[in-house]
């Protein structure tokens, strides 16, 4: 360390103006902690403000509709539903088995690492790159339309490097003594996964799971892409029908010039963020059941 | 290993037949093939975005696709030059790291090392939140908020511009980079900070020389992967930024980005296989080749600090 040497240089005699000098730095460092909490209070008071008036019974039962007064966001909703139903139990399977794979299986080789960065690669490709893959996989090359098993199938494929990084870290955190307890008695190593590994782990992945899917219904980008609508009046009857999700129909509202459509807008991100609230306060909620579970 | 078998064969709880071996090996083949989807997920946006690309690139040069000035792919005449939307997002992109940067890090000195454990349990969630919020939301926030307020500061400043997109998105990255360069400086050994104090540095001395330098390399990757996030984000600037492809350094201006045009194009739904269609993947094919290489950097930062390290 040549820091060393430099240290007289480094550290100036005066302590007392030294240590004023950190004070005054002190309040600036922690302006930048207040900075990010009073924009996310500034942001959702704002909301709750532009919104609140807007939110009523029909406003959940309506199709949006060129009035304001009666529009409301029905399709969107159930559209959000058929596609994280569907989403999820694409992705939920998938992810638990790569990641099972990964931490119980595969050998320590070149080909599980391209694995791993690869997962960890697409993790940072951008959500409208998957709207394009879908828009060209599914919709087109395999047929299956802008309906919602396409937008199901691309968020899907969006959110398996979440699933498969919650649910390995989640089968790593399970002690060795279960597996080897379970192999003692004389289990082969797929009841050793299924009796004994994923039971304990399941909770974490669940939760893992949960964050995922909450990151799939706020995304609207790739939604874009496969849909291209904006404007739905009915709701999906079958996979294969067309949709719209709460973002999207949000996004419709907020492109609008009008006072009235920004209102809605406002109304339907509430409901959003009340829907992620509520999967976040249950993901943290089994977390915590977990915690005290194995504490006991 | 053949005492082990007598002893399955004796118990009556597991039974372990040849069957059971067959379906080992099958379940092994099944998970295999789940880990494999991830790496044809990135085969198929390649395949998807080039050959989709290709026919794009069948009418109009790359040279002409990477250095004209110039995008007009729908009204005449036409001009294929996607410099204006690379400008676009660039500016966006800096307006939000040149925010996001000093705010993030500043937060992360004080979480890792000023605030008391109390504190830091209660500061860090709600900054996680921040990260949370879906970004249709910033983009709602951006133009019926920030463009307002900042209008009263800057009269003429139109509605759709690149300022107000680029302070919004500084909001939304910076709990990228305040968390990942936290975890950077929390992995800094206790050993170096307490040999720094035992020279007789005070607090901000030993966190400006000694932690920050020495988690510098987590810093810096932090810093790249908050800027990929920021060139690909979407929504927000979809609804903020505008829909004007213009090369500009002007932050007061309406631009158009990459992103924001594939969704202004997906929107028109275009007939599959027409010039514009294919506009948006030869687009997608460049956005994803940026973004790709600035991850690959901040994870090769990293992993070299890590090495360091452990």
């Amino acid at each position: 360390m040549s820091s060393n040497q430099a240290q007289s240089s480094l550290f100036p005699e005066n302590l007392r103006k030294r240590k004023r000098f950190g004070q005054i730095i002190y309040f600036l460092l922690l302006s930048c902690v207040l900075i990010g909490i009073v924009s996310l209070l500034i942001l959702l008071v704002r909301i709750l403000f532009d919104g609140i008036d807007w939110l009523s019974w029909h406003f959940l039962t309506n199709f949006p509709s060129r009035h304001p007064e009666i529009a409301g966001m029905k399709s969107a909703i159930f559209g959000t539903i058929w596609t994280i139903a569907l989403t999820g139990s694409f992705t939920v399977p998938i992810g638990i088995g790569a990641a099972i794979y990964l931490e119980e299986y595969s050998p320590k080789s070149w080909f599980t690492q391209i694995i791993e960065i690869n997962i960890s690669n697409l993790a940072g490709v951008p959500s409208i790159v998957y709207g394009l893959l879908g828009l060209a996989l599914f919709v087109q090359w395999m047929s299956i339309g802008r309906s919602v098993l396409a937008g199901a199938l691309t968020l899907a494929l969006l959110v398996l490097p979440i699933v498969i990084l919650a649910a390995r870290e989640a089968i790593r955190a399970v002690p060795d003594s279960y597996r080897q307890a379970s192999y003692a008695l004389g289990s082969t190593k797929w009841q050793t996964q299924k009796y004994v590994v994923l039971p304990s782990a399941m909770p974490s992945i669940l939760t893992g799971v949960i964050l995922a899917l909450s990151r799939a219904i706020g995304e609207a980008a790739p939604i874009i892409a496969i849909s291209a609508l904006v404007y739905l009046t009915f709701i999906p009857t079958n996979p294969l029908s067309r949709f719209t999700v709460m973002p999207i129909q949000i996004f419709n509202w907020v492109s609008r010039p009008q006072d009235e459509f920004r209102g809605l807008a406002a109304a339907g991100i509430i409901i959003l963020l009340l829907i992620l609230l509520g999967m976040n306060s249950f993901a943290i909620y089994l977390r915590n059941r977990y915690q005290k579970q194995s504490e006991e | 290993m053949k005492k082990n078998k007598d002893i399955t064969t004796r118990s009556s709880v597991y039974k372990r037949s040849a069957s059971s071996k067959i379906e080992g090996k099958a379940i092994k083949w099944i998970l295999l093939a789940c880990a494999l989807l991830s790496v044809a997920t990135t085969v198929g946006i390649v395949v998807s975005l080039v050959v989709q690309g290709w026919n794009f690139f069948m009418e109009v040069s790359l040279w002409e696709f990477l250095t004209g000035t110039r995008w007009s792919p729908i009204l005449k005449p036409r001009a294929h030059g996607v410099l204006p939307l690379v400008g676009g997002t660039m500016l966006v992109s800096i307006i939000a790291i040149l925010f996001a940067a000093p705010v993030g890090l500043g937060a992360a000195i004080y979480l890792s090392e000023y605030a008391a454990d109390r504190v830091r349990r209660i500061v860090k969630p709600v900054l996680e939140i921040l990260a949370g919020v879906p970004t249709i939301v910033y983009g709602y926030f951006a133009l019926s908020f920030v463009t307002p307020s900042l209008q009263k500061v800057i009269p003429n400043m139109i509605v759709f511009n690149a300022l107000s997109a680029g302070l919004v998105m500084g909001i939304m990255i910076m709990p990228m980079i305040s968390t990942l360069s936290e975890d950077a400086m929390m992995s800094v050994p206790r050993s170096l900070r307490n040999g720094a104090y035992a020279l007789g540095a005070t607090r901000l001395e030993v966190a400006s020389r000694v932690v920050v330098p020495a988690a510098l390399s987590g810093i810096i990757s932090s810093f790249i992967l908050a800027v990929s996030r920021a060139i690909g984000e979407t929504m927000l600037v979809t609804i903020a930024a505008g829909a004007t492809p213009r090369l500009t350094a002007n932050p007061l201006e309406s631009i158009q980005t990459m992103t924001a045009y594939i969704v202004q194009l997906s929107l028109g739904e275009a007939a599959f296989g027409s010039l514009e269609y294919n506009t948006i993947f030869a687009v997608g094919l460049l956005l994803f080749f940026i973004t790709l290489i600035m991850n690959l950097i901040g994870s090769l930062v990293v992993n070299k600090w890590r090495q360091k390290y452990e």
